[in-house]
């Protein structure tokens, strides 16, 4: 999948041995991973695994205690880095005098100061921004009261418009409905390979993402594996990682990920890192 | 037709300075606060414009009690407000309410001694009048250069911040990422939200000031769904509330009480308040979500000056 250029140039994201301590307590633990261009990737953890600690390292926001941040091969000090971001669900006002087409445009140059001056050239840049995440038909919309499958899109377009090489996303399919979150991670799969971008996409479940993703982080106690998804989905990876014994159970291609499994009496207590929720998940479409 | 014009408009308002002064400067003061109203309610923070309201109160009357133009005092009043909020953190949402409320009960405290020094030493209660419901009528000619002067001062920070400040109304998070520094161009808001105050304050007092801070926004946000556009609206809402309340202020000197006209502010903020009740219309009929037929909505009827 990643074309064959790739090889000479540097990663478009590498983080090298990141250690992010906060009041004592230890949130990343010497984290490293690369992702290249064209390239889907994962970021697995629970809630409170450090994902959103690490999407802050990565755009400059926290301040590490070790470690690098090079996107594209250059540290990640300066402002204006090609990066986009989608932060964690957020609820966007209702109210708020603001149609899906303006937040996309504001993805453009939303840095710069004064109001923007529409162009015919802007207006057909969003609108083909709108048409590559299939949003048009919403576009005149307000962004507040639209739902969350459609918020995400234009918060992806937004994200996307400026061209960005690396495009960060914060659990973008938390509070999805089924149909929406495939949706939105198939728009993404098709997006990274279309443009040829490096995705860092969250996510506190790992199955939406099983079949797309090219590789996995997979964030535990602070510290990471990664591979991809046969490499590090493992018993004995997982296990090392959590410090204790996992269970890995793959149950009609999905897989669900058991603390303490084996004395199958023994689950309450024990950490469950992916709730019994996914069991229920057979009629996915 | 002129007998319509002439049951609208009593004799002499076409003449008359002070309605010239009071249709110039409320106008600017209904484009200024427009223009920043519409942020102060999408980002939830009309208690910060109230307690510049409340702040401001001290200001104008601390002035007038030591000589100098109300509106100085609205204005550095509000300013120190501005710091003091920034260092408390009360533009967040979830500030620290405590701290604030102590802080505007003294604030009013001291507004009431100012006040009560203001009526003792010249016998009367204008000033408490003047300071706390406005008198639009009563500003002086020479007061209008500073009028412009802020006017311009604060479109020229709204028009500077707008794109970042839009961002950063949607998501902080958003904008941070984009290397927008979130907390100053919070922070220069506060600033234009302080100005905005004050000019409001000189209009319909320093305790009314927030419904022409708030309503037309407030109206606006329901009228229109793009930003702009919204800042035009609010503008226009506000304008037509002060010239329709400058109007009616005038024709109420034959009203009773005969020989004393009703403040204007009593107007303002009543024809604010009619119109927000009248934005809501056309949403309650159409439903929560707006369609992408826009041209089925109803366009905005309110505005009349944008």
């Amino acid at each position: 999948m990643t074309s064959a250029p790739a090889e000479s140039s540097p990663p478009v994201l590498d983080v090298r041995d990141v250690d992010v301590r906060l009041s004592g307590r230890t949130i990343l633990d010497r984290v490293s991973f690369s992702i290249g261009a064209g390239e889907f990737t994962g970021l697995i953890g629970s809630n409170g695994a450090g994902k959103t600690t690490l999407f802050r390292v990565i755009l400059g926001l926290q301040p590490t205690n070790a470690g690098d941040v090079l996107v594209e091969g250059r540290p990640r000090t300066k402002r204006g880095q090609p990066i986009g971001f989608v932060p964690q669900k957020f609820l966007l006002d209702p109210d708020l005098p603001l149609r899906a087409r303006d937040l996309v445009g504001l993805g453009l140059d939303a840095q710069r100061l004064g109001a923007p001056r529409p162009s015919r050239a802007r207006h057909a840049l969003v609108d083909e921004m709108l048409e590559a995440v299939d949003a048009r038909r919403f576009a005149d919309t307000r962004v507040g009261r639209l739902s969350g499958g459609e918020q995400q899109r234009i918060l992806i377009a937004h994200a996307l418009i400026a061209r960005p090489r690396l495009l960060l996303l914060d659990e973008p399919l938390a509070n999805l409905d089924l149909r929406s979150a495939h949706e939105v991670v198939e728009l993404l799969a098709r997006i990274t390979r279309e443009q040829d971008i490096a995705v860092l996409i969250s996510a506190h479940e790992i199955n939406p993402l099983l079949g797309v993703m090219d590789r996995v982080v997979y964030l535990a106690e602070g510290r990471a594996a990664t591979g991809t998804t046969d490499e590090v989905v493992r018993a004995d990876v997982l296990s090392n990682l959590y410090g204790h014994h996992v269970d890995v159970l793959n149950v009609h291609g999905r897989v669900l990920i058991v603390a303490g499994a084996g004395e199958d009496t023994d689950l309450a207590g024990h950490e469950v890192a992916f709730p019994t929720s996914e069991i229920k998940r057979e009629s996915a479409p | 037709m002129s007998f319509v014009l002439g049951a609208i408009f009593a004799p002499g308002f076409f003449t008359s300075e002070p309605v010239h002064i009071a249709l110039a400067i409320g106008a600017v003061a209904a484009i200024v606060t427009g223009t920043v109203g519409v942020f102060t309610v999408a980002r939830g923070q009309s208690f910060a414009g109230e307690a510049f309201g409340d702040i401001g109160t001290t200001g104008g009357s601390g002035a007038f009690l030591i000589g100098v133009g109300p509106l100085w005092g609205f204005v550095i009043g509000n300013l120190l407000a501005a710091g003091a909020m920034e260092a408390i953190g009360i533009q967040r949402a979830r500030g620290r309410d405590l701290a604030t409320g102590v802080v505007l009960g003294a604030s009013i405290g001291l507004a009431a001694l100012f006040l009560y020094l203001a009526t003792t030493e010249q016998s009367t209660t204008g000033a408490t009048v003047t300071i706390l419901f406005g008198s639009v009528f009563t500003i002086a000619s020479s007061t209008i250069p500073l009028v412009l002067a802020l006017s311009a001062v604060v479109l020229g920070l709204m028009f500077t911040l707008y794109r970042p400040l839009l961002l950063a109304t949607v998501s902080p998070e958003m904008a941070a990422a984009r290397g927008i520094p979130v907390r100053l161009v919070g922070a220069l808001y506060l600033v234009a939200l302080a100005l905005g105050a004050a000019l409001a304050a000189i209009t319909i007092g320093s305790l009314l000031g927030t419904a022409l801070l708030v309503g037309p926004a407030a109206s606006a946000l329901r009228l229109t769904k793009r930003p702009l556009l919204a800042m035009a609206t609010a503008a226009g809402i506000g304008i037509a509330a002060m010239w329709l309340g400058v109007v009616l202020a005038y024709d109420s000197y034959e009203w009773p009480p005969v020989g004393h006209g009703w403040p204007v502010s009593f107007f303002v903020v009543t024809i604010v308040f009619i119109g927000y009740l009248a934005s809501g219309l056309p949403g309650r009929r159409r439903g929560g979500r707006d369609q992408t037929p826009a041209a089925a909505t109803p366009a905005p009827r309110l505005p009349a000056g944008d």
